[in-house]
């Protein structure tokens, strides 16, 4: 990573703090991508393919979406529209953050990889622009490193654990999703589309293919936010 | 099939990040864009919980997923970190499966 002067100017002992929160950000995100990479073979992915989606895709939420939906029956297509959808967050996050990061050609594309829930917020959290520009690329730096070995030794291990089942890992997905979706509760709209969406969700189950009654309920988020 | 799953999604993520950072900030300025694309992890998120706990192929069951689900939701309350949440609904639909 090539520093920019703006990001040399930050002192010091603000730069380890800078560095010290990326690290502690990466080892949390690590214990994450084991779990990715167990259930993602659990769901059927080989190795590789888990390894390319941490690699490639690099976020969480879509990464699990894809591999929960691909386990469970559903097709490629919904599988994949699901993890844009959620992926479509990190848009926002980028919008926010271009300003911010102010970045041009090969570092516009590498940054553009890194545009994730952890560096978001932990660049906006961060008053001095230089210094929010040294925490963004540290928490990337440390996120994309920490993911991408996690997912790998998660993925091998699974291979030795047998019939997925009998360890309960089909609902270690739902419980996965839970977590991810917790924090987002904090208001009342956000549980009442939640409330409404599970219930779309899984009345749709048994009158459409698998895949598609989680599309469905993207429809609620679009309802709900349209009008106002 | 799998791969190009893997390879589409990639792709795509990729995109909609960097559309972020090449488009003109005002492209998806518009509150309603904000509000849907807040609320869209929300519904997602919220619909694969509900589906992956209650449905194998196109039945709703209630089996052991619900369990170790439940086991989530007070790991959550207690706020465990992510993957004890991941764990303690896994041991917990394996123990409810293995009685």
């Amino acid at each position: 990573m090539r520093e920019t002067p703006a990001v040399s100017a930050a002192p010091a002992d603000l730069r380890r703090a800078v560095y010290r929160d990326a690290a502690s950000i990466g080892v949390a995100v690590g214990a994450y991508g084991v779990s990715f990479g167990a259930v993602a073979v659990a769901a059927g992915l080989s190795v590789p393919q888990a390894c390319a989606l941490s690699l490639l895709a690099f976020t969480g939420a879509s990464q699990f979406a894809l591999v929960g939906v691909l386990g469970a029956g559903g097709g490629a297509l919904a599988g994949t529209a699901t993890a844009l959808l959620l992926g479509s967050r990190n848009t926002l996050y980028a919008l926010r953050l271009a300003t911010l990061l102010g970045v041009r050609g090969g570092r516009r594309l590498l940054g553009a990889h890194l545009v994730i829930d952890e560096t978001t917020a932990m660049a906006l959290a961060r008053a001095d622009p230089a210094e929010s520009r040294l925490a963004f690329w540290a928490t990337g730096a440390a996120v994309y490193t920490c993911w991408n070995a996690a997912t790998l030794i998660g993925a091998l291990g699974a291979r030795y654990v047998g019939d997925p089942r009998t360890l309960g890992l089909d609902a270690a997905f739902p419980a996965a999703f839970l977590a991810l979706l917790a924090p987002r509760l904090r208001s009342a709209r956000p549980v009442a589309v939640a409330a409404v969406a599970t219930g779309v969700a899984v009345v749709a189950v048994p009158f459409v293919p698998a895949g598609v009654p989680v599309l469905l309920a993207a429809l609620v988020a679009v309802i709900a936010g349209g009008r106002g | 099939m799998t791969w190009a799953a893997v390879l589409g999604t990639a792709a795509g993520c990729y995109l909609l990040k960097l559309a972020g950072l090449a488009l003109p900030a005002r492209a998806l300025g518009h509150p309603r864009v904000r509000r849907v694309a807040d609320l869209l992890p929300v519904a997602l998120l919220a619909a694969l919980v509900g589906v992956q706990t209650l449905s194998s192929a196109h039945r709703l069951v209630l089996d052991a997923r619900l369990a170790g689900l439940a086991a989530g939701v007070v790991a959550l309350l207690l706020r465990a970190p992510f993957v004890l949440v991941v764990v303690v609904a896994a041991a917990v639909a394996a123990g409810v499966r293995a009685l």
